[in-house]
Order: C-alpha cells, then structure tokens, then sequence
C-alpha cells in the first residue's frame, strides 16, 4: 500500500476532481435541462430551445463526456500519486 | 409469409441464441455465478449492464411518456441516465476495489455489523421483487401481443426461458446472454427511428431529426413547432410547453438518478470487471449503450405522437389540422395501411366510439366541462332506465332534459378548430384509449414499416424485459444465499453448498415473481416509484457514507437506513394506499393534495437527505469505528493491490 501521506494527498486530488465533475453534472441537468429553461428560452439548437434540448438530449452526452474524462484524469493521478494497478 | 410466423422465427431465433449462450457460459464456481469470476472486459460489461439496466420501461413505454408528458417527461431521459455519473464518480470505484460480491456484504464489512448487513438485505429485497414484478407482466404482455396467446401462457412461457438460462449460467451466462439481448433491442429500436426519421425531417440520426425541418412541408417549419401547433389545434398542451411544477420535477430527476445509482442489480455489475479503472470506465461504456436508445427516445415519441395525430386528421400532414375531415370508420376498414387500428383494439390499448354517429373518429383534448357534464347526461338516463317499473319518472325525465341542457351549453361553449363543438356536430373526444405503450410496439406498423421490423421490434421488447429480469433475479439469489445464508444463519456452507442455496433461492423468486405477475395487483408504476424511491432514500446514502466518511458508525448507519425507508415508504403509502392495497390511502393523490406539491414518485431525495442527517447526528453520539474498519476504508479509496481480489 502506497505511504499516507501521498495516499491522503490522492484522496484530496479525487475529491477535488470529483466536486468540480458534480457542478458540471448539476449545471447541465438540473442548471440547463429545468432551472434556467424559462430564462433561456430565447437561445435555440435547431428547432428546439437550449433548455428543452438539455432536458431530452444534451445533458446525456454531457454526462458521457464526464464518465470518460474523470476515468482519464483518474488513470493520471492514479500514476502520479503511485497508486495504480 | 404471414406476420404471426415471422414473429415466430425471429422471436424463435432470438430465444435459441440466447440458449447456446447461457449453456457455452454456464458457471462452475461461486466466483463465477455471483461475479462471472472477475473476468468480464469493460465494453462488454458496459454492454451486459446497458441491457441489464434497460427493462421493459425503457423500451417499450418511455418513449410513449415522452409522446404524451412532451418535456416534462425529459425527467426520465435525465434521471435514468444521470445516475450513472454518480455510480462511475462516487460508488463503482471503490466497490470493486472492496473486492467481494454483493451490497449487503459491502454494508456489514463497512458498517462491522450483521445488523446493518440484514437491513441492507431487507431494502434489497424489497427493492429487486417490486423492480422484478414489472418485468415479468412485461414479458407477459408483450408474449400475448406477438404470439396471440393469452397473457397469463405468455407469463409463463417467459418465465421458463428466464429459469432456464439465469439458473444455471449464473452471472457469467447472464452477463453474455445481455451482450447478445443488448444487440436485439437496440437494433429493433433504431430502425423504426431511422426510418421514421426520415420520412418527417429527411434527417438520418433521430437525434438530428428532432431538432430539424419538417419535411413535408419542404422543410421550412420546425419538426417540433409543427407538433406543437398540431397538438394545440386539439386543444392538447404544447409539446414543449414548460413544467407547471418546476420543484417536482426538479425532485422527481433527482430521484431518479440517486435510486438509479442505488439499485443493487445495477451496482454488483461493477464487480465483474477486473480492475478498479476498469469500474470507472465501465460505467462510462455502459451510459455508451444506454445513451444509444436514450438519446432516440424523444425523437420516437415525439415523432410517433405526430404520426398518430395526423392519422386522425389527415389534412394536419401538410396544412391546416382542419382542412379535411377526420379519419373515417369506412377508411380504417377499408386501408390495409390502417390494418393495425383494429389489431390494437382488440388488446384493449387502442378504443374508439363513433359518439355522434357521423362516421369518423374525432380526436381531441376534450374540455373537462364537456366530460362532466356527459357524465351527468349518461347517469341522468341510467337512473330512468333502472328506475322502477311504478316509480314516478317525471323528476327523473326532468333531471335528464336539465343535464342535458347543461350539456348542450358546454358543447356550445367548447371551441375546436375555430368553432364550437355544438356547431360541428362533435359530442366528445371519440379516441377514448391511446395506451402509452402502443407508441413503440405499434410504432413499425404506424410508420408502414415491413413486416420483419415488426417481428423485430417484438424480440427486442423481450429481450429488454428478460434481461432485466434475470439481472434481479440474481441480485435477490445472491443476497439470500450469500448474505442471509453464508453471512449469517450458517457461515460454514461449501462453496457447492452456496451455489446450490444460490440456484434454489433464484428459482423461489421465479416462482414468486411469476406468481405475482399472473395477478398483478395493478400498480406497476406505482411499484416502480417505490423500488427507486427506496433506493434512493437506502442504499445510496450507506454506500456513500460507507466511503467517504470515516465517521460513520454501524449505529449511525442503520438508524439512517430505517429512517429513510420508513419515511419513503410511508409519504408513497399515505397517497396511493397502505401497501398499494386501493382505498386504503389517507390523501388523495393529486397535486393539490401533495406536500408541497411534491409527488410520491418525488420523494426519494428527501428520504435520502433525512437518512444521511439521522446517520450523522447518532454517530455523533456513539463510539467512532474501530481502526480495522478505518484500514478498510483507507485501502478501498485507493486501486492499488485491487488485483488480488479476495477469495472467497
């Protein structure tokens, strides 16, 4: 098992990676998709509003793009912190 | 080739692939059956668990929700794809790294407590038996459409092929049983969307589609604004009309997604992987193959609505919605392209009455003042009818010319089309059942797609509902034999041991399942509210207490366990019935009547919020956890050493 301070410091890392990926996952949703629709209604994505578009479509490729960029960023600091596999 | 024979061969063939597999990959050991032995690739468990996870709500009535709800159904695209974000951030990770095969085990290791363990099985249970009952009617349903037998020979048909093949293949056989299932229902569930796609927008990916020009009047007006303008012709809501209810539906996504992320079956998918960055990108492969049918959805129901409507009035294809008259009777008879009206009329999910008897089908949003006030015509004429044969009937006559007197004015006061409905001759809305699930299995044949994407549509609907259920089914097996039986009654079992309690266990909640599918007490969604409410107001917040606190006590853990599903379960209870038995509810369930308005289906993130609150004020209070559990959880927060998964 890696020593503690350095694991303590990879936990930190995580965390940090982890909250930054939780607004981002809420701003897009939530944000985006209900909470801003009505003052967002006048910007548009094709036939669509920006809110309705994030409610049906938009924020499911938001959160593919999360899964895999926190995954990437893991394997780094997984690596830098030697903790990996 | 008739359509009754080709749903056999493709359903037929569909089965007996899922056969060879299960029979190539059936387990051998403990670690096989509960975990497929650690050995299963990312893409493919992502694949596995994309079909695990999409169940015969997500196939065949989700799209229907979105056709009927228009956006403010967007809460099921959102909450059933969101909650894998948290499960690849805050639960996949470490789970695997914890190394062992099931949730509740996870609980008592984390929580040192055979307590904790036992009320973790209990949520589970409750959970996976709710979830598993609406898998079986959809099996059952679905079997009866496509094959022309009866529902309850349907039920049982399905639930041979589901003994057959999750009995003894365990989580190996299942897991690429799902592989091969996932391939079937996503294709059935594009092609119908790729074709109709481009007949209304000439667009080839649904999801561009949606967004684009409607093509049959050249383009020039949007796809949605063109539903929009056709809906509110009917005097139906807009399509992308705004939420009335912004806190509820706010609620009711993030309900979603944390039950989502709590859902046991879901969660032992990440133990079949073979290392921690494995688990976090598995998550990712799996929204991959979820993603692939969510993000069509919205094109299938907002496209199938269309299709529909303007299959009941034909002039809203190209101009005004009333520029020529409603569909006629003699038509749906007469067009084999309408073949499917009177298919789907006789399964009871499609019904229409000619009220007026002017010989077409008038579909509309009618007034509620217009169905009150039939409503009190036909009870009026029922009372004169029933009366007694030497009653004085003329208060009773006087009572039907008065309501029909009122009724008369509410026609003359209800609008369609730019006139009252007095002055066309329209008594009612004459569309009177249009099931939400019809938008899928029906859509092929709306769309006057070929036969053989009918049959397809039929396997894939199967495979949805099957593989879910088999994925349940061994989340219930392996609670019982693994935590109730190894954790607790006797520790010492043989692996056969296990592996034998295992199959009998799996095969009981079969039994169950099926036996409570042939009568279903007929509350499926209300069932469904209750088994992501539970488990986001119960599993969720232990396992994330479990990892990210080291604080948390076993006393902490179980008091927030019991509160959150005690709560839950008493606010569903309070508005639809103590048990869902019917009448027994203390509030009536509409909106007025809600808390806040806040829905039953919406109260899962209060639970949760009341079960981490309770857990963290009784820890506060009782004795920190020894330090073999703050080595646990110190070396389940990093992959390293992940490879030895512990054996068993």
């Amino acid at each position: 098992m890696a020593d503690k301070t350095s694991s303590n410091a990879y936990w930190a890392a995580n965390i940090r990676v982890i909250t930054i990926s939780m607004i981002i996952w809420f701003a897009c949703s939530f944000g985006l998709g209900i909470l801003l629709r009505p003052a967002l209604s006048g910007i548009h994505i094709g036939g669509a509003d920006i809110g309705f578009w994030f409610a049906q479509n938009g924020s499911i490729y938001v959160f593919l793009v999360l899964i895999f960029a926190y995954a990437a960023k893991m394997n780094k600091l997984d690596k830098e912190h030697g903790v990996e596999e | 080739m008739d359509q009754f024979t080709l749903n056999l061969i493709v359903i037929g063939a569909s089965f007996a692939l899922y056969f060879g597999i299960a029979f190539w990959a059936r387990a051998g050991s403990t670690s096989e059956f509960y975990a497929a032995g650690q050995g299963v690739s990312p893409v493919m468990n992502g694949m596995a668990t994309a079909a695990d996870w999409m169940s015969a709500a997500s196939f065949i009535s989700m799209a229907g929700l979105i056709a009927f709800g228009g956006y403010n159904n967007s809460v099921f695209l959102m909450g059933w794809t969101g909650g894998y974000v948290l499960l690849a951030l805050l639960l996949a990770p470490y789970l695997r790294k914890f190394g062992k095969f099931t949730v509740p085990e996870f609980v008592g290791d984390r929580f040192y407590s055979t307590s904790a363990r036992m009320v973790a099985v209990v949520c589970l249970l409750v959970i996976s038996i709710t979830y598993v009952i609406g898998q079986m009617v959809g099996v059952g349903v679905t079997f009866a459409r496509f094959l022309e037998v009866s529902t309850t020979t349907g039920l049982l048909i399905g639930s041979a092929v589901v003994f057959a093949y999750a009995v003894f293949g365990g989580m190996k056989g299942i897991t690429y049983t799902q592989v091969a299932q996932y391939v079937v229902l996503i294709t059935a569930y594009t092609i119908p969307a790729i074709f109709i796609s481009l007949n209304l927008t000439g667009a080839f990916l649904p999801q561009v589609g949606l967004v684009s020009g409607y093509a049959p009047s050249g383009n020039d007006v949007y796809f949605l604004d063109k539903l929009d303008q056709v809906v509110t012709d009917l005097g139906f809501t807009a399509y992308t009309a705004d939420t009335t209810n912004m806190l509820n539906m706010f609620l009711v996504t993030m309900s979603l997604m944390i039950g989502t992320a709590g859902l046991p079956h879901v969660i032992i998918r990440f133990f079949t992987v073979p290392k921690v960055s494995d688990a976090r990108v598995s998550a990712g492969w799996a929204l991959v193959f979820i993603a692939l049918l969510y993000t069509v959805a919205p094109a299938v129901g907002s496209m199938a609505r269309l299709n529909i409507t303007t299959t009941f009035w034909p002039g809203a294809i190209d101009g005004d919605t009333f520029s020529k008259p409603a569909l006629s009777i003699a038509e749906i008879d007469s067009n084999p392209e309408l073949i499917w009206i009177r298919n789907w009329e006789k399964t009871g999910l499609l019904a229409f009455t000619d009220k007026n008897g002017d010989g077409l089908i008038q579909y509309f949003n009618e007034p509620k003042a217009v169905t009150d006030a039939n409503k009190k015509v036909a009870d009026a004429q029922k009372a004169l009818t029933e009366a007694a044969a030497d009653a004085d009937k003329a208060p009773l006559e006087a009572a039907v010319a008065e309501a029909t007197t009122a009724r008369d004015a509410a026609l003359e006061a209800a609008m369609l089309g730019g006139q009252s409905l007095a002055a066309q001759g329209i008594v009612g809305n004459e569309l009177t059942t249009v099931n939400n699930d019809i938008m899928v299995l029906a859509n092929p044949e709306i769309a006057k797609l070929p036969g053989w994407v009918i049959a397809l549509v039929a396997a894939g609907g199967l495979a949805a509902a099957l593989s879910t259920a088999a994925g349940l089914l061994l989340a219930i097996s392996s609670a019982i034999s693994h935590d109730l039986i190894k954790g607790a009654l006797n520790p010492n079992i043989s692996e056969k041991g296990e592996l034998l309690a295992a199959r009998i266990s799996m095969a009981f909640a079969i039994v169950l399942a099926t036996w409570l599918g042939l009568d279903p007490p007929g509350f499926a969604a209300q069932v469904v509210a209750l088994a992501f409410g539970l488990a986001a107001a119960t599993i969720f917040p232990v396992l994330m207490m479990g990892i990210f606190s080291t604080r948390v006590t076993k006393e902490g853990a179980i008091a927030g366990m019991i509160v959150g599903l005690i709560s839950t379960a008493v606010y569903i209870f309070l508005y639809l019935g103590w048990f869902f038995i019917p009448d027994t509810n203390m509030l009536p369930n509409t909106p007025d009547a809600h808390f806040l308005g806040i829905s039953p289906a919406a109260f899962g993130p209060i639970g949760a919020v009341l079960n981490f609150v309770v857990a963290y004020v009784v820890s506060g209070m009782t004795k920190a956890p020894p330090q073999d559990v703050q080595d646990l959880i110190q070396s389940i927060r990093v992959p390293k050493g992940a490879g030895a998964a512990q054996a068993h």
